[in-house]
């Protein structure tokens, strides 16, 4: 008797059926099996195809002859050079047209989310006005927008719209002036070098002498007067050692100058507006995250207001701001993929377009970007994991 | 004298306060006017809109050509709106025929009657209607589409095109995602470490690559995977590459739910003794899924913004059918009335989709807050 008791009282041992544990394995052995099974389909029907339509396989198409020239690119390039150059200058182009419309989506961005803060009725009434405009609309539509209804619509070099002489505007792309490095311009990088490396042990003694003495030392200023000032003296003492390559029309086209091309000005316009829309709404969820209490505390200790932006606001704000900040950012490297629509040539357009069709080989190449993509998203996120860590307050 | 002596005090009446406190003038004091740097502001947007808004009315409605059907009548020098006009039934339904484009209207005013009972507060049966638009009405809308059935003439999905292409891209890639989503979230939550990486590595992966790639990819490899002999239309291939695109995306705003849902509710449904299933089905997605209503609207304005793409593959939808208008010799040179009203068509449809959805963000904002 005493014994059943003891027995009854025991949790049961379930039945092997019945087994959390043993069932979790044999659900796992069963999805696994399933996916191994879909994905050697996959390959087999890839190969068997691949063979009966004469494609060949592996990444041995790399080395040979591309043929075919490519509009902008920043490394040499011409129709004799192989493929993986193709792959690179493709990369190169995309890396370019993401950090500058990364620069410039932030600094809109930022500027219209506090402009839509403002006091200022009828500022914050149009800075909403333009976010609800932009990002409403299909960005491919934008990027179409600006190349093929107002870039391409431009006047011909002749008649380009130009300002002071020395930029021009036209339909084969906007021309700036490019500054020329003579000899003796080493000096002032050195001394920029020199500035920076004192700004910062400038800061250092900055701080250490608030922490020990409560005495402030106001670096801003400071600091610009050494970043600024000081490579424009060494500038102006050797003798002024850059100038300016203007464009000018010669013949049908303009020469020298630094060109842009209106595939990527139109890209990068339709990028940067596109994603500031989203940023502003980012940095203006950020502001207001941070609650009033914040603000009322610091006025409470006496703090003016500058301080209160940069010693509470802003710093609390950052950390709501930065992981969605980080996914616009991605979100803008992967979106700099539509290049290929208006023939930019990115890595999408000159490698999984032109490559692709030359070669066949559409298995590497599809593999290839993909990698790329997947490399950059993850190389993005991780210094952003990076910064969002020193950036995130430390609590107790 | 005298009222002094009743001893009554007399207050003094209040002064008005000072006209530039209230009123117009006060409201412009305050909100435009407050300070020196901020009447700058405001003088120079009050420039900005002088010198932008009347060139554009005047283009867009008082110099702009309104009737007539060919390219003669566009001769004021403002938007050509004629060529819209002439263009609005290619714009719309693509090359369908022109006799048959009843069928799509039929489609999508069912839908419209469907749905407006579910705005409705007090009406009864909501999910069945819910479901039924989910699972029933897919396949009605099929038959109306493609035909071949019922007496109906078939058309090949080549003649699809135009805004009703962009409207099933975006409907197909949404209902289609939504389960495969559902599925991926839970895997990703679960505490099978096998099941679990490949669902984070799924999702991950199609996160990570841009929308244009896997078009490319369901295009040119797709029929690569397939054995010999099967085809597959070129249609169903988007679709099948902007499903997995998508249901990535859904599995992590439906994680965002499961993770919102208090781990009370979860230990509950264990000590009711409810098995996985059933604990999920009944317990936990009813309530997720409503936190993440919001969510899904916002990730199907996203897709209905991305639909646009597969323009690239040589789909037509409703700017793909603008872009090969423009091509027209008959209309060269129109591309800005194209694209503004394409812009207009998908700003009305994401705007007020964006504004539903934050409007259901503050009306379902109530459980499971916090303080």
């Amino acid at each position: 008797m005493a014994v059943d008791e003891k027995e009854s009282l025991a949790p049961a041992k379930p039945s092997l059926w019945r087994d959390p544990n043993a069932r979790a394995i044999v659900f796992q052995v069963i999805v696994l099996a399933a996916v191994t099974l879909f994905i050697v389909f996959i390959i087999k029907n890839t190969l068997h195809n691949m063979e009966s339509r004469g494609i060949s396989t592996g990444f041995d198409f790399l080395g040979n002859e591309s043929g075919f020239g490519i509009l902008q690119s920043l490394i040499e390039y011409n129709e004799s050079s192989t493929y993986g150059r193709t792959f690179f200058v493709g990369l190169l182009n995309t890396l370019l047209v993401s950090a500058l419309g990364i620069f410039f989506a932030t600094i809109l961005g930022f500027a219209i989310g506090i402009a839509r803060l403002s006091r200022n009725w009828l500022v914050a009434k149009l800075a909403m006005v333009y976010i609800e405009i932009f990002r409403n609309i299909p960005l491919l539509l934008q990027i179409f927008f600006w190349y093929f209804a107002v870039l391409r619509a431009l006047p011909g070099p002749r008649q380009s719209l130009n300002v002071g002489d020395a930029v021009f505007l036209n339909n084969r792309g906007l021309y700036l002036p490019r500054p020329v490095f003579e000899d003796g311009f080493g000096l002032v990088l050195w001394v920029l070098g020199v500035a920076i490396i004192a700004t910062m042990v400038m800061t250092r003694w900055a701080k250490r002498r608030r922490e020990a003495s409560g005495k402030v030392f106001h670096t801003f200023y400071a600091s610009l007067a050494l970043l600024i000032g000081l490579p424009l003296l060494a500038f102006l003492i050797s003798g002024a050692p850059m100038s300016w390559d203007v464009a000018a029309l010669k013949g049908f086209n303009f020469r020298g100058g630094l060109g842009v091309i209106p595939e990527l000005a139109a890209l990068l316009f339709a990028l940067s507006i596109y994603t500031a829309a989203f940023i502003a709404e980012i940095v203006r969820a950020g502001i207001q995250g941070v609650t009033h209490g914040q603000t009322e505390a610091a006025r409470a200790l006496g703090l003016r207001p500058t301080p209160i932006l940069h010693l509470i606001i802003i710093p609390q704000a950052m950390r709501i701001i930065i992981p969605p900040l980080t996914s616009q950012y991605l979100n803008l490297i992967k979106n700099s993929s539509l290049a290929t629509a208006i023939g930019y040539p990115d890595l999408v357009a000159v490698f999984a377009g032109t490559t692709l069709n030359q070669t066949g080989q559409a298995v590497e190449v599809i593999a290839m970007t993909m990698a790329v993509y997947l490399s950059l998203s993850l190389l993005t996120s991780m210094f952003m994991n990076w910064f969002n860590a020193r950036m995130a307050l430390v609590e107790r | 004298m005298a009222e002094q002596i009743s001893g009554q005090h007399q207050p003094h009446p209040d002064l008005s306060p000072p006209v530039t406190t209230v009123g117009v003038l006060g409201w412009l004091r305050q909100n435009l006017f407050s300070s020196p740097v901020n009447s700058l502001f405001t003088l120079a947007m009050i420039y900005l809109l002088y010198i932008s808004i009347p060139p554009i009315i005047k283009w867009a409605f008082i110099d702009a050509d309104w009737a007539g059907s060919t390219r003669e009548a566009c001769d004021s020098g403002g938007a050509c709106w004629v060529f819209v006009k002439v263009r609005f039934s290619q714009f719309m339904y693509g090359f369908y025929p022109e006799d048959q484009t009843w069928r799509v209207n039929m489609a999508f005013l069912l839908l419209i009657v469907l749905s407006i009972p579910l705005f409705i507060k007090s009406f009864p049966k909501k999910a069945w209607l819910g479901a039924f638009i989910l699972c029933i009405y897919p396949i009605i809308a099929f038959y109306l589409f493609y035909g071949d059935a019922f007496g109906l003439e078939r058309i090949e999905t080549t003649q699809w095109g135009g805004l009703m292409l962009t409207l099933i891209l975006a409907g197909v890639g949404i209902v289609a995602a939504l389960p495969i989503g559902i599925v991926l979230a839970l895997g990703r939550r679960s505490n099978m470490p096998i099941v679990k990486s490949i669902c984070i590595g799924f999702i991950e992966f199609w996160r990570g690559v841009p929308l244009i790639t896997v078009l490319f990819m369901s295009s040119v490899m797709l029929p690569l995977f397939l054995p010999e002999g099967v085809t597959i239309d070129k249609l169903l291939r988007a679709l099948i590459g902007i499903v997995l695109f998508q249901s990535a995306y859904m599995a992590e705003v439906v994680r965002g739910g499961l993770q919102a849902i208090p781990k009370g509710q979860y230990e509950a449904a264990d000590a009711l003794g409810l098995s996985y299933w059933k604990s999920m089905t009944l317990i936990i997605l009813p309530q997720a899924l409503k936190l993440v209503i919001p969510g899904i609207v916002n990730t199907f304005i996203a897709l209905f913004k991305d639909t646009t793409l597969v323009l690239i593959i040589g789909l037509f939808d409703l700017l793909g059918m603008i872009q090969a208008a423009f091509a027209d010799p008959k209309w060269l040179g129109y591309a800005i009335e194209g694209y503004v009203f394409a812009a207009l068509v998908f700003w009305i449809f994401c705007y007020s989709m964006s504004h539903y959805s934050q409007r259901l963000e503050r009306k379902l904002h109530t459980g499971h807050k916090r303080n």
